[in-house]
């Protein structure tokens, strides 16, 4: 069976900075995966190329088998990626149901079906009751769930979430975790980009370590936390799994 | 044949410069502040009436109507970022269109009143002289235009570079959210920003006073040819709004003598067209952050 | 339970606007000529205006040079008409096609190379510009001289579309009335959101899979096939065409005013707002005509557009809607709420 995403050799270059530097891993389907490392390690460009936001200088990014780098954002949902803004979005006139609609649009037409779809994609993340109100009425972790559902809505079989757990507390994280958890049970492959470690231990099965734009690791939580480089160069020394 | 042309050459460059001022104050505007002035065309008129009445009614020489009407403009723009732009710096495109346009329509409505619908000709000595440069026929109106404005650049351009306010003006447009983190006056840099533009504008017209007549109506042509002549040179570039100025100057004086000089705009437009279709950001200007 | 919440305020309003629609039908009957002649231009500029309004409002896209379509609209059917004695109708399917297709260049030309915002705004003025000062000089449509249509005798003929003033008034409210439909169905399809949603965050909206670059081009060019029609219908009302007239920025800029001070975007807006506009800029001008001052219009004008948008960003109608709403505590206009077109 094919991988679900593919990276083979991907670099990115802004101008003198190198900032994805020949990354290469793969996702098979299923589960959530957890792309880490220090801030400036790489890993929103990394994002950004998969979801195509940028084309990457070099390498290739395959889904499904089927190249995608260098498509257009616009395509690459079409074809089954979702993913979320770090800083999130909303569009701010629209009613709470009426964002997620958009993503259904991609699939559908209809007005009624895309409302249906939204309250599907709502009640996934737990904002069901919350679905009529203004998007001024919400809290941040409603928001990052709104964003979430957005991506959702759009029927992808992998969901990119970039640090959905930014500026959270433990409680309201933890209960993210159980949302992605649910989701992924029904099938769906996660890539989480995330810095905070505590809560990629909880949540990722896989987890893939950027530093200075290169993949320095792979593997389980509990191998790469005691792989040394990892170890050296992230956590520090002193850090006790 | 080479007579014509280069007297058609000569008369571009000329009212090149002129251009290139009027578009240094849209230019200005716009590349610290950020906003469009759509208002442009009715503050040059307004320098234009000021030269109409210090020639045909006080005998005033144009320069000095000249300096009288950029203080003029100076004062007004300054009041008028200060109390009416100010609020409207972070409001959508289409609200600042309308304020604009607002300010357009009072500022000829106002002069409408003051002088009415008809065209004032201006009654300059200069008016029909004329001076040989070798084999080309300088018009002296157009020359004395030309050069007060070059000397206005100038002063202008040595203003920015050299002095602290220029300086300030300087760093404002280049990163505005800097300039506040380091404690730069930034109401008081807009306002004057404004003020310098409208000034330049209000120049501009008092110098052309001997070769248009006054009219309520020439605003928005001004307007517009102020925004061709910055576009083409470079939203927000100082040497794009006397690249700019000089292109357009040429241009139309090479499509009237082309084509119908009732035309002669259509080529600015087109060149306005490819311009913002092709390079959006004109020869000179800085790329959008 | 929602269902019932959504269908209430659309009963209310349909019925509303169609009871104030009869009213202004039956105006046409009474008023005199004077009248009916002014609410028939209101009601062209309102029709034009919403297309305008549904470029930005729902599209996000400025244009400050859409007497460029509503000129190609007016050729259209003048030319046809005048020099082949073709039926109007020939000439606004025909002018429609014209601005669709030049909407969609000059849309594809500038969204290709990535020109956005004030910049699009700008290659509007240029575009309409630049097409004016063609027509002054192109001899096959009249040039400066312009087009006139025959003066209009015997009865009114709908396949014709020509009559006296009173005729052109129900074309104009029935014009109107269609464009308030349009802009209610399209807010409420699946064209309604999605262009909302490249209109506030293209970015994301990308990211949710709509295809802004074509969305955008649609939009423009469906904005200057509308804009179209209602160019032709003014041709006809004022009987001739010049290019400075109907091609020139006064009339991109009377075009604007309304939907701006009504309301961006909303179905009533654009009707509610060139309602105020154009008779307050006539009146200004008539009462400074009587007192011999000419200009006060423009300064009166002038001001209270600068006072319209100082004190109401959203426009009239959403203030009005908004009022209405604390007073009563109905959300019967929710549905023709406002929307904030950010920068």
């Amino acid at each position: 069976m094919t991988d679900l995403l593919e990276l083979d050799g991907v670099s990115r270059r802004f101008g003198g900075l190198l900032a994805v530097d020949n990354v290469s891993f793969r996702l098979k389907c299923e589960g959530i995966t957890a792309l880490v490392g220090p801030n400036g390690a790489g890993k929103t460009t990394c994002f950004n190329l998969i979801a195509g936001a940028l084309p990457p200088t070099q390498g290739s990014i395959r889904f499904g088998g089927e190249i995608i780098s260098g498509f257009p954002a616009e395509d690459i949902c079409r074809l089954g990626i979702g993913r979320t803004f770090q800083v999130v979005r909303p569009m701010r006139d629209m009613t709470v149901l009426e964002n997620v609609m958009i993503g259904a649009f991609s699939w559908t037409r209809k007005v009624s079906e895309a409302r249906d779809a939204a309250r599907e994609a709502l009640d996934m993340v737990g904002l069901g009751p919350k679905a009529d109100a203004a998007i001024s009425k919400l809290t941040l972790p409603d928001r990052k769930m709104l964003e979430t559902a957005k991506a959702l809505s759009t029927r992808p079989r992998l969901l990119l979430l970039d640090e959905v757990m930014a500026g959270l507390r433990p409680p309201e994280a933890a209960a993210v975790v159980a949302v992605l958890r649910r989701l992924a049970e029904r099938g769906l492959s996660i890539l989480l980009v995330e810095h905070v470690m505590r809560i990629v231990m909880e949540a990722a099965e896989h987890v893939i370590v950027l530093h200075h734009g290169a993949k320095i690791a792979e593997g389980t939580p509990r191998y790469i936390v005691s792989h040394p480089e990892v170890v050296a160069g992230y956590l520090g020394e002193g850090f006790s799994a | 044949m080479l007579t014509l042309w280069g007297n058609v050459l000569a008369s571009g460059i000329l009212m090149g410069l002129v251009y290139g001022i009027i578009a240094l104050g849209l230019t200005i505007i716009f590349g610290v502040i950020r906003i469009v002035n759509f208002a442009h065309g009715a503050m040059v008129v307004f320098g234009l009436y000021v030269g109409y009445c210090a020639g045909a009614w006080w005998g005033i020489p144009t320069i000095v109507a000249a300096v009288s009407a950029g203080a003029l403009l100076f004062v007004f723009g300054y009041g008028l970022e200060t109390l009416v732009v100010k609020r409207f710096v972070t409001r959508p495109h289409h609200i600042q269109f309308i304020l604009f346009i607002g300010i357009s329509l009072v500022l000829s409505g106002a002069q409408l009143i003051a002088f009415g619908p008809d065209p004032r000709p201006s009654v300059s000595h200069l008016s029909f002289e004329t001076i040989a440069l070798g084999p080309i026929r300088l018009d002296l109106a157009r020359l004395q235009a030309a050069t007060v404005a070059a000397v206005m650049i100038l002063a202008l351009a040595a203003f920015l570079k050299y002095s602290t306010f220029g300086r300030f003006i300087r760093a404002a447009a280049d990163n505005r959210l800097g300039g506040l983190m380091v404690g730069l006056p930034i109401p008081k840099i807009y306002a004057m920003t404004f003020g310098i533009g409208a000034a330049c504008a209000g120049v501009a017209g008092a110098l052309i006073s001997p070769l248009f007549d006054a009219q309520p109506f020439l605003a928005v042509d001004f307007t517009l040819l102020a925004f061709v002549t910055v576009i083409v040179g470079g939203l927000g570039s100082f040497v794009g709004a006397l690249v700019g100025g000089l292109t357009i100057g040429l241009t139309e004086a090479v499509a009237a003598l082309l084509f119908a000089p009732s035309l002669k705009s259509a080529l600015s437009y087109g060149l306005l067209m490819i311009v913002l279709i092709v390079r959006p950001r004109g020869f000179f200007g800085a790329k959008e952050t | 339970m929602q269902k019932k919440r959504d269908a209430l305020p659309d009963r209310g309003a349909v019925i509303g606007c169609l009871a104030g629609f009869a009213v202004l039908a039956m105006l046409g009957g009474v008023l005199n000529s004077h009248l009916i002649s002014l609410l028939t231009i209101v009601f062209l500029f309102t029709f034009i205006g919403q297309s305008w309004s549904i470029m930005l409002g729902l599209g996000g896209q400025l244009s400050i040079g859409h007497a460029l379509f509503v000129g190609i609209g007016a050729y259209s059917v003048a030319v046809l008409d005048i020099r082949y004695g073709l039926s109007p109708w020939f000439g606004l399917v025909v002018g429609m096609a014209l601005a669709a297709i030049v909407g969609a260049t000059l849309a594809w030309l500038s969204f290709r190379f990535e020109v956005r915002g004030i910049y699009f705004a700008l290659l509007t003025i240029a575009a309409a510009e630049f097409a004016r000062v063609v027509f002054s000089g192109w001899e096959f449509v009249g040039a400066m001289q312009g087009l006139f249509f025959p003066a209009h005798s015997g009865p009114n003929s709908f396949w014709m579309l020509r009559g006296d003033a009173r005729f052109y008034y129900f074309v104009s409210l029935a014009a109107v009335l269609l464009g308030v439909s349009a802009t209610a169905l399209i807010r409420q399809s699946f064209l309604g959101y999605v262009w909302r949603a490249m209109r506030d965050d293209e970015d994301a909206s990308r990211a949710l899979g709509v295809r802004t670059f074509l969305h955008k081009i649609l939009v423009v060019s469906f904005s200057g096939a509308w804009a179209a029609i209602g160019g032709g219908l003014l041709a006809l009302v004022q009987g001739s065409v010049f290019p400075d007239s109907i091609m020139g920025m006064g009339i991109s800029v009377d075009i604007l005013v309304g939907p701006i001070v009504g309301g961006l975007g909303t179905a009533f807006g654009p009707l509610i707002g060139t309602l105020i506009t154009l008779p307050l800029d006539h009146l200004a001008s008539a009462i400074g005509n009587k007192f011999g001052i000419p200009g006060l219009n423009n300064v009166g004008y002038g001001l209270a557009l600068i006072a319209v948008v100082w004190l109401l960003p959203d426009g009239i109608w959403p203030a009005i809607v908004n009022s209405a709403k604390s007073i009563t505590r109905f959300s019967w206009f929710g549905n023709l709420r406002m929307e904030q077109v950010k920068k």
